[in-house]
Parts: C-alpha cells; sequence; structure tokens
C-alpha cells in the first residue's frame, strides 16, 4: 500500500480517499471538579444553591445607576466589594466583567484543591461573555465626547475587550495551557464549558477552568434591551417580575455575575483523589440560520443542538430526568423551548423535569450558561431540584412540569443544560452524576 | 503652587492608582524601579496629573519624568506659568 500523499492532495487514481477510521477507543472522560460563583443570589456556592432551593430572588431595582428613565427599572445585581476579593491596583485595571470572572475562577480552583497539585502547561482557561466590558465602554465613550481623546485611558482596551476575562484569569492562577473566548451571547457560558470539555477530551489539556461572566447592567446595554422590548417592564413586582413559561410572561431581567468549573480529566482526577460533582458527558451544538434574534419556528434550532449533545453522550430520550433551560421568560423563548424538549424528547416530555433559575437570578447573559450549570450539577449531585418560581398561571402551550414554585427532591441521573443565544446560536450540555 | 502642596496631591494620585504604600511615595522614587508602574500605569499617572492640575503635558516632557521629583518638578513650572 503506497503511503498517503500530503492532505490536500489530488485523490488517489480511481477512486476517493477512504476515510480514517480510528480504532475503537473510548472518550477520554471529563469530570467536574470545582466551582465558583457570583450569582445575584450568592457569592459561595453553598449561599447560592441554598437560596435556589428556597425560592429566593436576586431581582430589585437597580442601584448601579439612576435607571428611572427607563420602561425597565429592575435587574438581578451582585452585592460586591472588589477590594475585598482583588488587590486595589489590579482591581482598577478590570472592568467588573473581568472581576466576576477572576474572584469566580479563584473560587473554583480552590475548591478543586489545586494550588501546588497542577501542571501549568496543562491546564487551560475558557470564559466567555455576551459582550465584555460593558461599563468600560460606556465610560470611556463619555470622556471621549465630553472631554476629547486625549483623556481616554490607556486602559480602555484591555478592560473592555472581551477575551479579557479569560486572560485576567490565566494571569491570576498560572494556567499557561490553551486559552479562549466564547462570544455567542446567552449561549456564551454553555459553549465555554462545551468548548473547554472538548478540549480535555482531546487531550490537549488535563484541566480548564471554565465559564461565563457578565456586567451588562449598564444604561447603554438597558437601553439596547429595552429598545428590543426584550425585557420585562413590570417594574413593581420586582422579585416577582421574571415568570418563565407562565402565561402572563413578559420578558427577561437582566443579571450580572460569573460561574466558573474546573473541568478535569477523570485520570487526573482519580489521581490526585479529587473530589468529584458530577460528569460532563456531551455536548451539542447547532445554529439556526433562521433570524438575527428570534428562535427558529418551533425550536427547531434548540432542538438540534439538544439531539447533539444526547449524541455526543451516548444517551437516548429514556435517560433525560432533568432539563435546566434557557427558560428566559419571554414570550417565543419558552414557547419554542418547550417545543424543543417535545420534539426530542417525545413522550418523555412529560416525564422529565424542566426547571428556569433564571425566575430567580435573572438572566446573566454570557454568564448564565455557566451559573445555570453550576445549579445543574448540585441538582445532580444532591438530589434536588431547582424550582421555577413565580409560576402561577399556566399557559396552553407550555405544558410541561416546570418544577414550579417549590424545588423538589428527585433521584437524577442526567440532566440537559440548554443555552440559546441572539444570531442563532444553540448550546446544550449533558451531564451525569457521578457514579464512577 | 508651593513644592510641598504639589507633592501631597502627586503623592495622593500615586497612591490611588498604583496602590503602594504612602511611605514608598518619596522624592526620589522612580515610577517604573521603585513604584512598580508599567507603561500603561505611567500613561494613566500622566492622564491622572493633567485633570489634577489641569494642564496638558506633551508626550516628550513625559517621557522625562521619571522619579516622582521630576513630576513635582515639572507640575510646579508648569503651574507657575499658568
Amino acid at each position: 500500500m503506497k503511503a498517503a500523499p500530503p492532505r490536500g492532495g489530488p485523490p488517489p487514481r480511481g477512486g476517493v480517499w477512504r476515510e480514517r477510521v480510528s480504532p475503537k477507543v473510548s472518550k477520554r472522560r471529563v469530570v467536574v471538579t470545582g466551582m465558583g460563583v457570583m450569582s445575584p443570589v450568592g457569592t459561595s456556592i453553598p449561599e447560592f444553591w441554598e437560596n435556589l432551593k428556597a425560592g429566593k430572588s436576586g431581582i430589585r431595582r437597580i442601584t448601579r445607576f439612576d435607571a428611572e428613565a427607563y420602561p425597565c427599572q429592575i435587574a438581578a445585581e451582585v452585592d460586591f466589594d472588589v477590594t475585598a476579593y482583588i488587590d486595589r491596583r489590579e482591581a482598577r485595571k478590570m472592568d467588573r466583567f473581568s472581576q466576576f470572572a477572576v474572584v469566580a475562577s479563584r473560587m473554583a480552583f480552590a475548591d478543586a484543591a489545586l494550588d501546588g497539585v497542577f501542571d501549568p502547561v496543562r491546564s487551560g482557561v475558557l470564559i466567555g461573555t455576551g459582550i465584555g466590558g460593558m461599563e468600560t465602554f460606556d465610560r470611556e465613550t463619555r470622556v471621549l465626547m465630553e472631554k476629547g481623546p486625549d483623556r481616554v485611558s490607556p486602559f480602555f482596551i484591555p478592560m473592555m475587550i472581551a477575551n479579557m476575562a479569560s486572560g485576567q484569569v490565566s494571569i491570576d492562577l498560572g494556567l499557561k495551557g490553551p486559552i479562549n473566548t466564547v462570544v455567542a451571547a446567552c449561549a456564551s457560558g454553555t459553549s465555554a464549558i462545551g468548548d473547554a470539555y472538548e478540549i480535555v477530551v482531546r487531550g490537549d489539556a488535563d484541566l480548564m477552568v471554565c465559564g461565563g461572566t457578565e456586567a451588562p447592567i449598564t444604561p447603554t446595554a438597558l437601553a439596547g434591551f429595552s429598545a428590543m422590548k426584550a425585557l420585562s417592564t413590570r417594574n413593581d413586582l420586582g422579585p416577582g417580575a421574571c415568570r418563565p413559561f407562565d402565561r402572563g410572561r413578559d420578558g427577561f431581567v437582566m443579571g450580572e455575575g460569573a460561574g466558573a468549573l474546573v473541568l478535569e480529566s477523570l485520570n487526573s482526577a482519580m489521581a490526585r483523589g479529587a473530589r468529584i460533582y458530577a460528569e460532563v458527558a456531551g455536548y451539542g451544538m447547532s445554529s439556526d440560520a433562521y433570524h438575527i434574534t428570534a428562535p427558529s419556528p418551533a425550536g427547531e434550532g434548540a432542538a438540534r443542538a439538544m439531539k447533539a449533545a444526547m449524541a455526543s453522550a451516548g444517551i437516548t430520550p429514556g435517560d433525560v430526568d432533568y432539563v435546566n433551560a434557557h427558560g428566559t421568560s419571554t414570550l417565543y423563548n419558552d414557547l419554542n423551548e418547550t417545543l424543543a424538549i417535545k420534539e426530542v424528547l417525545g413522550d418523555r416530555a412529560y416525564k422529565v423535569m424542566v426547571s428556569s433559575v433564571k425566575s430567580m437570578i435573572g438572566h446573566l447573559l454570557g454568564a448564565a450558561g455557566a451559573v445555570e450549570t453550576i445549579a445543574t450539577v448540585l441538582a445532580l449531585r444532591e438530589g434536588v431540584v431547582p424550582p421555577t418560581i413565580n409560576y402561577r398561571e399556566r399557559d396552553p402551550e407550555c405544558d410541561l412540569d416546570y418544577v414550579p414554585n417549590q424545588a423538589r427532591k428527585a433521584d437524577i441521573k442526567v440532566a440537559l443544560k440548554n443555552s440559546f443565544g441572539f444570531g442563532g446560536q444553540n448550546a446544550c450540555l449533558a451531564i451525569r452524576r457521578f457514579e464512577g | 503652587m508651593a513644592q510641598d502642596e504639589i507633592f501631597e496631591r502627586v503623592k495622593k494620585i500615586i497612591i490611588d492608582q498604583l496602590g503602594v504604600e504612602g511611605p514608598l511615595v518619596i522624592m526620589e522614587a522612580s515610577f517604573i524601579d521603585d513604584l512598580g508602574a508599567d507603561s500603561l500605569e505611567i500613561v494613566d499617572l500622566i492622564m491622572a496629573f493633567e485633570g489634577e492640575f489641569g494642564i496638558t503635558i506633551p508626550d516628550e516632557d513625559a517621557e522625562d519624568l521619571s522619579t516622582v521629583r521630576d513630576a513635582v518638578e515639572y507640575l510646579r513650572q508648569s503651574t507657575k506659568e499658568s
């Protein structure tokens, strides 16, 4: 047999290339060994989880600026004094979205007990964000307009650019392996975890600090999302405004924060005797190729991402116990996500639990998928599903079990985590309770 | 403006932006070697001096300001002229 010519060369005479068949080897398994969170309902994993189980909302009137003139005046803010975590000199060179990422990543790293026992060049970072340094962008744009180009900060660019959360985390923790940033709107956090998972599966790193971060509660972002009519305007309801899957839902509520996870190859975790929270079993993504902001009809694109995640994990509808929904509380997302779940799971759709923690923490945009994956992992580990709060009136078109208002004890083994973003980007993770 | 007053205002900016301890900020201190400033932090410091004293420091002048004394002396001259 002749040696194969270089890739891209002409096909062999009289035929086409045979597809390269790799020997049947099982995929490298990937587990979660550490988690950290900066959320509107808690700035530690235990606080965050207790509040989710208790159905507590972090949504209230905006305090970061005067929102009186905006149709939406509520959001889920993180109560956060950065100097309690990060040296002031470093903190003032980081936009809030990077500060969240650094603090959450440190928490995850400490949680995984990695200090002094990890190989820096085999350890990477992949943090997603929908926007980047929005607050810095707002501020420096004002400086430019009011005071002129000479007054724009030399830190404007390095604070604003979207990959700086990953950059700052790598500097802070000394992670010298693969690094990247996912910018996939509201699917960023889930996609970042999925891409980090693939990097570990591929063997390019033994561990990845991954997740998502966002600090979007700024005047321009609020004005922009308001202009799209995407936000709830039930200002008076405050904590009761975000009502995923409820008939009276009227839009999402912005949140801020970050979620970070340490993903590690099972071999690496076992070798060092790490505590294992859960296994990332599969990842799928798809594009709607339909519209810049509207989901494709009947959740067709979302369904394909879910199917891809299940195929990647080697699971069938009967294996799925829980879907941690994207569940934004907009009319179209919740309807189309429900249709997608039914399309993917068939009859099983009526037996699984579906819940949206956005009802409590709001929509953290690029951080949402990461913070919600953490909730999913905790649900699997503890056998408690967090509720969809503010669920009052059934929508005839949204007829699944949304775990209304009360957390539920349940022996769940496999969960799907959905996230869908503007641009028609859909991402889904399959997560399995770890059983050795 | 008196040199002491300028020094105190400069010192406050340096402490604020570089996060260094007050006693380190002496006239002889070099921004890079003693106070650990990087190139972006120096640009940021110069801009803060400009804002604080209401002057413009041309780039070619800024390049010569390597110690606290250089800055205080430059600011004293500049504010005298204006």
